[in-house]
């Protein structure tokens, strides 16, 4: 058997000769299958769970009162007006859809690319992928003013309009670039879990869990015709998604690029976007995962290791978005019109100027911290630098969308923009619906993906009897 | 094995499952498609208005113009509901108005008491808003749409395309949808409401074999072919762009 459990063990050693292990502590299969069964097959789950969830709910709660508020009143409950007519609720949005796209890249790209690391946190990652997607997916949907007939955003003929969708129009590409992420998310997250609720069904003690999770896992037998078309699906779904993680952020950045507007008019915006969606969810896996594998003892199975890689994309991708920061003023003093020039000015030194330098030194300066190896094994130290990186890519959503719709060609419509309780409260209220779906998945829900890990972990090795 | 399958008779409820889709799927495409068509939503709608005015007796009997009461129709936006004093024309009873006895028509009817009771008000708060009849809007368009009366009227398209033979309603109600597809059907097609301008009031206009039109010497026997004479002859192109009527 193993050895001792609580073991604290140091897997981010880079030493080439041995291959440091993905499972620390001793465990073996069994233990693994334990340790992630055990959260959902406890009576209850621990006190910060519910402590947790109560705040989740109350904010939820309030993003519920005040959907109802804007719906009843039309969306001039809202900041938006006259020149910002995208405010808040666009910033949320791309901030949302942004934080989904670690997830895909861990479960799609790393998995074509074989990085075993991946095994421990993808399940997770997923999941925090699809309440994103939710989260995101409201704002558009309730900025649309009139949601009862939200499905005219689809191109579905009606007897009302006589008209489609315009198809040049970008917003409408979004309506299928999130669409297509949400579904193929939604299906590679469950099918990857199949075998998993399989586990906790034939481990259910009770007769309504195992007929719960039983018809959850579609009668997974595990055998080896099962497991060969499991293989094969995953594979091909992995091949979907990769192209997700790159063509959706760089759609929603056509909903910018494709408009006139200085500040958004560049060519600049899709990789720029890419790379700071994968940025702000790594940051958001981070501040999920520490926490969840300190309240369920996970420790073990997301290692330090995992999160030290983590870290380390999060140094990458903020070079990337620090790199387009600076590269978007070169590009406006370059290209020698006057209204680009101006508005990357206005941006920096002008009345939003706390807004793009909050953005500046979240993104940019504080990741810089996780060149220190110290830093970057410190649970604590790499929370709040993530918070900060996350708060940093709301800014930079936030100066991208209404600094430039404040700073115009024409001066005459500048103004200053200003969100009401509503829009602060509705931002905050998609944490509580986010929260929620997350730790709802983590009590009930297999957390880690068991079966995967297992693959990676050392078969008969000498450590094993 | 069979431990882990689910028991047999879940293959039936496959089907009962598919079933069940298929009747719930076609249920919300029959919501969606027909059960909110503005032809069923919108059309019908006949308020009890506070007078039983009838248009059936003023406009289909006595043959008095659109015009006469909702006067602005030609020159703005909006086609004016007449005030009191309109009705008060011919159901002012025994008043006296610049030294002239006006007409009396039912003076003593219970029906017509909102009227009186109005201009009686009108009289003792003069210079004061008057207490109007509460008319209910019965084409009440949403706030988002901008429709100008002026701009259909001076050009051809008559009071029925819209509101249908109001000359015979003794209520009145909507006929038409009025939705986005209404509208945009006229904008992309106009030729067939199209007629001389001054004869958009005649909510009675044939134009056919028996009923021909002569304009300028030349005999229309069909709607097409009058209806283009006046879309050419007018140079009406309509604006199908979102800003004509979301302003």
């Amino acid at each position: 058997m193993a050895t001792t459990i609580d073991e604290v063990y140091d897997n981010t050693w880079d030493d080439p000769r041995k291959r440091s292990p993905l499972v620390t502590g001793g465990l073996d299969y069994g233990q693994v299958t334990s340790t992630v069964t055990s959260i959902a097959e406890a009576p209850a789950p621990p006190r910060i769970w519910y402590i947790l969830m109560a705040i989740s709910l109350c904010l939820l709660g309030m993003l519920g009162v005040l959907l109802l508020h804007l719906i009843v009143s039309g969306v001039g409950v809202w900041g938006n007006n006259n020149p910002a007519f995208w405010g808040w609720p666009i910033v949320n949005f791309v901030f949302w859809v942004g934080i989904g796209h670690a997830g895909t890249l861990i479960s799609a790209i790393l998995f074509l690319f074989r990085q075993n690391w991946r095994t421990s946190i993808n399940r997770a990652a997923e999941a925090m992928t699809i309440f994103a997607v939710v989260c995101a997916g409201m704002f558009p949907g309730v900025h649309i003013g009139r949601v009862w007939v939200a499905y005219w955003l689809f191109p579905i003929p009606t007897e009302h309009l006589a008209m489609w969708p315009n198809f040049r129009s970008p917003l409408l590409w979004d309506v299928f670039a999130v669409g297509t992420y949400a579904t193929v998310s939604t299906l590679f997250w469950y099918m990857g879990m199949l075998p998993d609720l399989a586990t906790f069904r034939d481990r259910a003690k009770n007769k309504w869990k195992r007929m719960a999770y039983g018809i959850l896992c579609l009668g997974w037998t595990g055998s080896a015709r099962a497991w060969h078309r499991y293989e094969m699906a995953y594979t091909i779904l992995a091949a979907l998604a990769t192209p997700l993680v790159l063509s959706v952020h760089t759609i929603v950045s056509f909903d910018f690029a494709v408009s006139q507007l200085p500040g958004w008019h560049t060519t600049i915006f899709p990789p720029y976007f890419v790379a700071g969606a994968i940025f702000s969810g790594f940051a958001m896996v981070i501040t999920l995962l520490v926490p969840a594998r300190a309240m369920f003892n996970l420790q073990h199975l997301i290692t330090m290791r995992h999160l030290e890689n983590m870290c380390k994309i999060i140094v990458a991708t903020g070079l990337m978005v620090g790199f387009a920061y600076t590269i978007e003023f070169f590009i406006a003093w370059y290209s020698g019109v006057k209204t680009e020039t101006q508005t990357f000015i206005m941006r920096a030194f002008g009345p939003y100027w706390w807004a793009y330098w909050t953005m500046f030194t979240c993104n940019v300066f504080i990741p810089q911290l996780f060149w220190f190896k110290a830093v970057r094994t410190s649970p604590i130290a790499m929370v709040v630098i993530s918070i900060f990186v996350n708060i940093g890519m709301w800014f930079e959503r936030f100066v991208i969308t209404v600094t430039s719709l404040c700073r115009d060609f024409m001066p005459s419509s500048w103004a200053y923009f200003r969100p009401t309780y509503v829009d602060i409260g509705m931002f905050v209220g998609s944490f509580g619906l986010f929260m929620t779906l997350f730790l709802l998945f983590c009590r009930f829900l297999p957390v880690v993906a068991m079966a995967e890990v297992k693959s990676v972990m050392p078969h008969g090795d000498e450590e094993h009897h | 094995m069979q431990e882990f399958n689910f028991p047999n008779w879940v293959n039936r409820l496959f089907y009962v499952g598919l079933a069940g889709a298929v009747v719930f799927g076609g249920y919300f495409a029959n919501m969606l498609f027909f059960a909110i068509h503005p032809d069923g939503v919108n059309v019908g709608h006949k308020p009890r208005q506070p007078v039983p005015f009838s248009h059936q007796l003023h406009a289909g009997e006595l043959k008095m113009d659109c015009r006469y009461c909702h006067n602005t129709v030609e020159v703005a936006g909006h086609a004016a509901i007449p005030p009191t004093a309109t009705c008060g024309n011919c159901h002012g009873g025994n008043r006296v108005v610049a030294g002239r006895t006006l007409a009396v028509v039912h003076p003593e009817s219970p029906l017509l008491q909102p009227v009186r009771t109005s201009l009686e008000k009108a009289n003792e708060k003069k210079g004061t808003e008057p207490d109007a009849v509460d008319w209910i809007k019965v084409h009440d368009m949403p706030d988002f749409v901008y429709f100008n009366h002026s701009a259909h009227i001076n050009r051809g398209v008559s009071c029925v395309s819209c509101h249908g033979r109001v000359d015979q309603m003794l209520e009145v109600q909507q006929v038409k949808s009025l939705s986005m597809k209404f509208c945009l059907d006229c904008h992309r097609n106009p030729t067939p409401h199209l007629r001389d301008p001054n004869l958009v009031t005649d909510l009675e206009f044939k134009i056919s074999k028996e009923h021909p039109q002569v304009v300028d010497g030349k005999r229309f026997e069909t709607q097409e072919e009058y209806g283009a004479y006046w879309k050419d002859k007018l140079g009406i192109s309509p604006n199908i762009s979102c800003s004509t009527c979301h302003r």
